[in-house]
């Protein structure tokens, strides 16, 4: 994931707060992944403008967390959604 | 009974009735009459108390489920009730006004079968002629209009060798996941094992291009993958678990842990019209049967792979053991495994064997499709 890919989430995968297990959840084609703070988080800020820079630039700020170890979590996260083919990226 | 964790998928077969008459189909070989079908309202409601369960995702199935008049009107209700819908359709029966009205009312993605890579078998083995014309169609509208797609190619004996076709066609139409799943003996599919078992060296073929598709396609089409379950060494893991994470309305309202659970004759069932739907799943009596680990015997109860596949598929035990607590034979420790390998290599090699196609009740056959 490079700082100016533009990560969104393509139609037909959702955020979506599972209010029987009181958890937020990723819904997409036949599957549900349950998110934990971080995932929710970094989805939360994709919204198909913001760069993946930008992204992990505002999550250090709002978490006062170090830049480089966010980018890291991020991207991995990031890009085990995209393999999965649950999230597009735009170069 | 509040420890039973709640279920997160619901398969709703909404209709038996299909234009195309598959010899692999799962559903019962008993089909449930039109007349017997639940109506708008009554699956409307069983879309709320799915959703109330803890039910996230809902498959909408059947037969085919365009045959339904009121296909728009159950998705718009199901989606009111919060659930991520998926249609799982052979594509005959949509219009592509029909399309644009599940479109409207915020159908979430599409699952459209394949019976073959061209017209020749996709139209003998669905006998339907002029299916897979409609079907292509269908794609083509499926795309337009932007669909999230999965493309379910059902392989066996007959098509195994167009599968690298079906992986193209996934990509054709703009999937982004193919369903490669070969035929799993149930329903009509056990009527039918002379003639769809696939030999053992398509079955390692197949996995094998699987294999290599993957690593090619990564990032661009996702492939699920179903073996030809009675050649491998364990069994699939199957329902993810007997009553832990998906059950099945079929037409007449009977809820069962999995589509082939009728077939397992101590077990006894309950209705959506009789009792709510979770109290069906906390306290029926055919999900508590094998859910869990506590009904298992050896080899199963002894094995450490007891909650990866949770003893295999427990309607294969039954038809193939006689024995629904068995361990799935498919499994290496079940003592029935080299009995049943050695019949998969009988049946894959009745060569010349037909086709039993599915059929419904007489009368009931000339329904015409709604369109």
């Amino acid at each position: 994931m490079k700082d100016r890919d533009i990560p969104v989430l393509p139609r037909g995968v959702r955020v979506h707060f599972d209010r029987v297990r009181e958890k937020w959840v990723l819904l997409a084609p036949e599957r549900a992944v349950t998110l934990d703070d971080v995932g929710h988080a970094i989805l939360n800020e994709v919204d198909g403008t913001r760069s993946f820079g930008e992204i992990t630039r505002m999550l250090a700020a709002k978490y006062d967390a170090p830049a480089d170890q966010i980018a890291k979590d991020s991207a991995g996260f990031l890009g085990a959604l995209r393999d999965r083919r649950f999230l597009d990226v735009t170069p | 009974m509040s420890t039973v964790a709640p279920p997160i998928a619901m398969l709703a077969e909404l209709t038996h009735r299909c234009p195309l008459s598959c010899p692999y189909c799962s559903n019962p070989v008993e089909l449930a009459r039109q007349n017997s079908e639940l109506d708008t309202a009554t699956w409307s409601d069983v879309f709320r108390q799915a959703a109330d369960l803890g039910v996230l995702q809902l498959h909408l199935s059947g037969g085919e489920p365009a045959s339904r008049r009121d296909l728009v009107d159950l998705v718009r209700a199901a989606r009111e009730a919060g659930l991520y819908t998926n249609l799982i359709t052979s594509g005959i029966g949509l219009t592509e006004k029909r399309l644009r009205e599940l479109d409207a009312v915020g159908l979430d993605h599409v699952q459209l079968s394949l019976q073959g890579t061209d017209a020749t078998m996709a139209d003998e083995i669905g006998g339907y002629r002029g299916g897979f014309a409609r079907k292509m169609q269908v794609a083509e509208w499926i795309k337009e209009i932007g669909f999230p797609l999965t493309l379910n190619a059902v392989l066996h004996r007959r098509n195994l060798h167009q599968l690298p076709r079906a992986l193209e066609m996934a990509e054709e139409m703009g999937a982004r996941r193919i369903e490669v799943a070969t035929v799993q003996f149930h329903g009509w599919a056990l009527k039918n094992r002379d003639a769809l078992m696939p030999t053992r060296e398509q079955a390692k073929k197949a996995t094998q291009i699987v294999a290599e598709a993957r690593a090619r396609l990564k990032g661009r089409l996702v492939i699920d993958y179903v073996p030809a379950d009675y050649h491998e060494d364990f069994p699939k893991r199957c329902m993810g678990g007997w009553g832990t994470t998906g059950l099945n309305v079929v037409p007449d309202g009977t809820v069962l842990p999995c589509h082939a659970a009728q077939t397992i004759p101590h077990l006894r069932f309950d209705r959506v019209q009789d009792r709510s739907l979770a109290e069906i799943w906390q306290t029926n009596m055919a999900f508590d049967a094998y859910r869990g680990t506590e009904w298992m015997a050896d080899p199963c109860r002894s094995c450490d792979r007891k909650t990866v596949d949770f003893g295999g598929c427990r309607c294969q035990a039954m038809a193939i053991v006689g024995d629904a607590g068995a361990t799935d034979p498919v499994c290496v420790k079940s003592p029935h495994h080299g009995a049943l390998q050695t019949q998969a290599d009988q049946h894959a090699a009745q060569a010349d064997a037909h086709l039993t196609y599915r059929k419904m009740p007489a009368k009931i056959a000339a329904e015409p499709v709604e369109m």
